[in-house]
């Protein structure tokens, strides 16, 4: 594995590991033949860490996510998270899949709240019709910051695709999961929104600190908002590039334009190979 | 050409929807009498539309206790499929195995007509209201069941990865997400299923009754009284349409999310 040329002052090493990938790799049998689409992946992923994978199309990385989340555990090989294999979906993670799947009969607001009359502890606090007030008003919040205020009560039927996004990326983050799965979360949106996006983004996970993996087509937006981002090959695929980033945070959008930014994207550039 | 435009762009209206069915009737029953007027048709072949209402005002008492009796068979029978359809669509929704075992029963069961029942409830049952009951209910129970088991079978299995990862529970993911999601199902087959039960408990009553407006059809025709014969028909028509508008208008109220 390559590094890139950044020196390695920050502290982050000392962080205690939460995920560990140990050898995974996965297949599926096409036609009765076996096809094999990750090849072998061993990584750590440190608590509180940003991490983001990028690849060609249908390297696999919607799959990992699905590992990672126990949502489809890993078949080959294993995933640790604090040491205990993942057999079954995780508890308290939030994921924005890759497209929004939004509850039609529910407004956005209810939408994005679904997670807290699910999860611990908001599940009991929000039967308390006071504490249920906070938490709407925090969702409100929340959705005010992605830019639809004006849309609470909408139904999804009657968003656009890149507010369903938003809107799906709200529920991802309102009951303050420890890990966060993003899968192409701003794919829908247009170049300034996206950026915008990337600010809010990054705000709100230096406020919570949780673990973060992103999944990203778009190498700009990984370098903004990663520690790490790890570069997977064509299938069958593995791990075959790594790149810590170091540049100050909290990132603006003025740093899109500086040469240091710009040589790391270049430098990613250059290591992604289609099929 | 301009008011053929004009006509086009108000039939859009909400208005419309209510004048347009109204004009139409009206049409229809002016159109009927001066037929009827003009060719001398007797009433006992066609009778006009304002002999069959003179034929209501007379026989208003009958014809209200029988439809009253029509209605409570085909509530009865209704109220029955709901339940019988609502759980059997369950177990075919939710278990492969009932899937595989009662689902070619059901479509074996349900291409048999049902009329050719009655006679055999009449026999089990006497002649009255238990034949009806059983008739409105086998006709309307099928595609409620069909439709549940449908409405299960097609939630997204997107949005049950949606609240697997938040850990629910089997209960809560039927609570969030397949129970609102049938919903839609459940209501259109509602409306299908009551004017369903509502032919279930009128045939029924035209073989095996002594109460209903079925029978009071029969009965009425055999006595060469076609106006009071009609007279029931048009209760029929009313009744239908009142019954499938309660449960239209139930769908869209209820189920205003879905567009
Ligand atoms: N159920 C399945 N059966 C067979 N092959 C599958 C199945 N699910 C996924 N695949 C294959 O696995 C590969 C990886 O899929 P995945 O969705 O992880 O790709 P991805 O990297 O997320 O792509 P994209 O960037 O386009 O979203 C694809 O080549 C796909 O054909
Ligand atoms: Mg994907």
């Amino acid at each position: 594995m390559v590094q890139s040329e950044t020196v390695d002052s920050a502290p982050k090493i000392e962080k205690p590991v939460i995920l560990e990938f140990d050898h995974i790799g996965l297949a599926y049998q096409v036609d009765g033949s076996p096809r094999r689409i990750i090849d072998d992946i061993s990584l750590n992923i440190a608590e509180g860490e940003f991490v983001s994978f990028v690849g060609p199309s249908g390297c696999g990385k919607t799959s990992i996510l699905r590992m990672v989340s126990g949502l489809s555990p890993a078949p080959l090989g294993e995933i640790r998270v604090r040491g205990n294999k993942i057999t079954q979906p995780l508890k308290n993670i939030g994921i924005a899949f890759q497209n929004p799947v939004l509850m039609p009969w529910r407004n956005t607001l209810d939408n994005v709240m679904l997670p807290l009359e699910v999860v611990e502890p908001y599940k009991q606090e929000i039967r308390n019709a006071s504490r249920k007030a906070i938490h709407t008003r925090a969702a409100e919040e929340l959705l005010a910051t992605v830019g639809l205020k004006d849309f609470a009560k909408q139904y999804p039927w009657q968003l656009s695709g890149g507010m369903r996004q938003r809107a799906s990326l709200c529920r991802a983050l309102i009951h303050k999961p420890e890990i966060l799965l993003l899968d192409e979360p701003f794919g829908a949106l247009d170049a300034f929104t996206r950026e915008e996006m990337w600010v809010m983004l990054q705000e709100l996970w230096m406020h919570n600190r949780c673990t973060c993996i992103l999944i990203t087509h778009d190498l700009r937006e990984a370098v903004f908002l990663s520690d790490t981002v790890y570069v997977m090959g064509p299938r069958p695929s593995s791990i075959v590039y790594k790149v810590d980033v170091n540049l100050p945070r909290p990132s603006t959008s003025d740093l899109l334009l500086s040469d240091e930014f710009n040589h790391v994207v270049a430098d990613l550039r250059r290591h992604i190979h289609r099929n | 050409m301009d008011t053929l435009d004009r006509l086009e762009k108000f039939s859009r209206t909400k208005a419309a929807s209510i004048v347009f069915p109204t004009v139409a009737t009206v049409l229809l029953f002016v159109v009927w009498e001066i037929v009827v007027q003009v060719l001398k048709i007797p009433a006992y072949n066609l009778p006009a539309p304002s002999a069959i209402w003179q034929s209501t005002i007379a026989q208003s008492q009958a014809l209200w206790e029988n439809s009253m009796q029509t209605l409570l068979t085909t509530l009865a029978g209704f109220v029955l499929a709901i339940a019988a359809g609502v759980i059997l669509g369950f177990m075919i929704g939710y278990s492969r195995l009932a899937y595989i075992v009662l689902y070619p029963l059901l479509v074996g069961f349900n291409t048999i007509p049902k009329v050719a029942l009655v006679p055999l409830f009449a026999l089990w049952f006497g002649v009255g209201t238990v034949p009806a009951i059983l008739t409105a209910f086998l006709l309307a129970f099928f595609p409620i069941a069909v439709n549940v088991a449908l409405g299960l079978d097609t939630v997204e299995p997107e949005m049950k990865d949606v609240m697997r990862s938040l850990g629910a529970s089997q209960f809560e993911i039927f609570q969030k997400i397949g129970f609102p999601h049938v919903m839609p199902y459940i209501f259109a087959s509602l409306k299908v299923a009551i004017s369903l039960a509502f032919v279930g408990a009128v045939i029924s009553e035209t073989v095996a009754s002594n109460k209903g407006i079925g029978y009071l059809i029969v009965t009425a025709s055999s006595n060469f009284d076609v106006p009071l014969g009609f007279a029931g028909l048009m209760v029929l028509a009313i009744m239908g349409t009142a019954l499938y508008g309660f449960f239209a208008a139930a769908e869209k109220y209820l189920i205003y999310w879905a567009r």
